[in-house]
């Protein structure tokens, strides 16, 4: 059975900048992926491609056995997607938005109920559920962003830095939320907070500029003996500095 | 459906969670009213109907519903919740006919609230409410027209500004299109292009329902713009959602 997120050489070109540049990548159902990355390298770009918001210039990707081209309702109604940024509805109530999201995904009457009720439970939002989005802190914005990847119980999930701006309570919640899920499902988180990876990830993948420099397990990262920022910062300034350095010798 | 129904209710609700729907209905009231009673003569004209009314209405909707359309991407952008709109497992089409289902009920609710001028009349005089009906429809379609050209022009900028002012000038030609003016000058150099002007004028097709005559190919016409501007809407969507 094929993995639940395949990217096949998967390439995004803004005129004639490469922001991606042929990711290919696979997470299978009991597998975390930490996509990790300096600003810039192109992390969301790849997860707007996975949710069908952004065409691929080239390569594709498939979620659920779905192309994300070919058939993007089908991927996105198997796929919990978390903006960078957890966009929502700011006029609107915490449950009016999530009642909102349930219907379009096809939910009526008592099951749509118990949906927003779930979502808003696993992201601890009863108390501010009739509260308009607008007046709330940013933490709790992103837990309903959060509880909106969630609602259908999607098989596959991509959040897009799921954790931040959240207090330290909240971020362990979040985690132990991943975690939960974990075993029937196919999570891709993007992050820059390290130690999360070692917390939740069974996997980093770690792109810079577009291309992917390592795809490995938190432990044969660490290694050498050499904590996760080291290795971060080797892999990820070494290949930035390298036009640099092609460019004196050129000269 | 369901899913283009669940986009255009809470766009609506969107609307009167604002000021914007608030604002609009009271500009569109006041100014339909005044015009309709001071430069329209309403009572000088000694005769019950609605037709001052209807003369205004297709003018003020050049300029009120790309106030409404402005926003309609362009917010969405700025939010960022296009991104969330887009990635939830609806069509592009139905997100973009979701959005115009709403401003058109928006647009309907706005002109239902005009009823009390239809009352002055009844009560003034015997007027033909069958004519007025279809003065009303036509209405309709006209804000219907414009609200498929302002949301098409939404959806290509970020900026508020330059969808309404791109709105109010294409709607503007539509609208101009079959008046003397326009018509004359074409007729007397090309005279193909000024039959083509008045087949594409909204105004002159309004003017069918404002006598009262609800033709076939007129509805045909105002379908087939809406359509295709909607269309257009959603290729401008789909080309620019992510930039
Ligand atoms: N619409 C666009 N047009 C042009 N360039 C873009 C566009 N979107 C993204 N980029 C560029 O693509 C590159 C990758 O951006 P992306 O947002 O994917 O980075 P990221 O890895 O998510 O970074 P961060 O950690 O800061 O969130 C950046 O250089 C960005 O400027
Ligand atoms: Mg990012």
């Amino acid at each position: 059975m094929p993995a639940l997120i395949e990217i096949e050489r998967l390439t995004k070109r803004f005129g004639s900048f490469t922001a991606v540049d042929d990711v290919s990548f696979a997470v299978d159902r009991g597998e975390v992926v930490g996509f990790l990355g300096p600003n810039g390298a192109g992390k969301s770009t790849t997860m707007k491609m996975l949710a069908g918001f952004v065409t691929p210039s080239a390569g594709t990707a498939r979620v659920c056995g779905h192309d994300v081209v070919d058939e993007p309702v089908a991927v996105k109604r198997c796929l919990g997607y978390l903006p960078e940024g957890a966009p929502t509805y700011p006029e609107m109530t915490v449950s009016g938005f999530l009642g909102f999201v349930a219907r379009v995904r096809g939910y009526r009457g008592s099951e749509a109920e118990d949906r927003v009720a779930r979502a808003m439970r696993l992201t601890s939002l009863e108390g501010v559920r009739l509260q308009p989005i607008e007046t709330l802190s940013k933490g709790f914005k992103r837990r309903v962003g959060l509880a909106q990847t969630l609602l259908h119980d999607p098989p596959a999930l991509v959040m897009d830095e799921p954790t931040d701006g959240l207090d330290p309570n909240q971020k362990h919640e979040v985690r132990e939320l991943i975690r939960a899920m974990a075993p029937e499902k196919a999570i891709v988180i993007s992050t820059h907070i390290l130690e999360e990876v070692g917390a939740v990830c069974t996997r980093a993948v770690i792109i810079a500029r577009g291309r992917v420099v390592v795809d490995a397990t938190p432990r044969e990262l660490e290694a050498p003996g050499k904590t996760l920022d080291e290795v971060f910062r080797e892999l990820t300034l070494g290949s930035a500095r390298e036009p640099a350095l092609a460019a004196t010798e050129a000269a | 459906m369901g899913a283009t129904l669940a986009v255009a209710r809470r766009e609506l609700a969107g609307y009167f969670a604002t000021p914007v729907a608030y604002v609009f209905i009271v500009i569109f009231l006041v100014l339909s009213g005044a015009l309709t009673f001071t430069l329209g003569g309403f009572f000088a004209r000694g005769q019950a109907d609605l037709q001052p009314f209807f003369n205004f209405v297709p003018w003020l909707f050049l300029f009120l519903v790309p106030a409404i359309t402005m926003r309609l991407w362009a917010e969405e952008r700025r939010l960022g919740t296009i991104e969330l709109l887009l990635t939830l497992p609806i069509a592009q089409w139905q997100a973009v006919l979701g959005k115009f289902l709403a401003a058109w009920a928006f647009c309907a609710i706005a002109l239902a609230l005009t009823f009390p001028l239809w009352i002055t009349v009844n009560l003034l005089g015997d007027p033909d409410n069958g004519v007025i009906l279809a003065g009303y429809a036509g209405c309709l379609l006209v804000a219907g027209a414009y609200l498929a050209v302002g949301a098409a022009l939404s959806a290509l900028t970020k900026n508020q500004v330059i969808a309404f002012v791109l709105a109010v000038a294409v709607c503007f030609v539509f609208a101009a299109a079959g008046s003397p003016v326009v018509t004359e000058f074409l007729s007397q150099r090309i005279p193909v292009l000024a039959e083509v002007a008045r087949q594409l004028s909204v105004t002159e097709r309004f003017g069918g329902f404002q006598r009262g005559v609800i033709a076939l190919r007129d509805i045909v016409f105002f379908a087939s713009f809406i359509g295709f501007w909607l269309f257009a809407n959603a290729v401008a969507v789909d080309h620019r959602k992510a930039d």
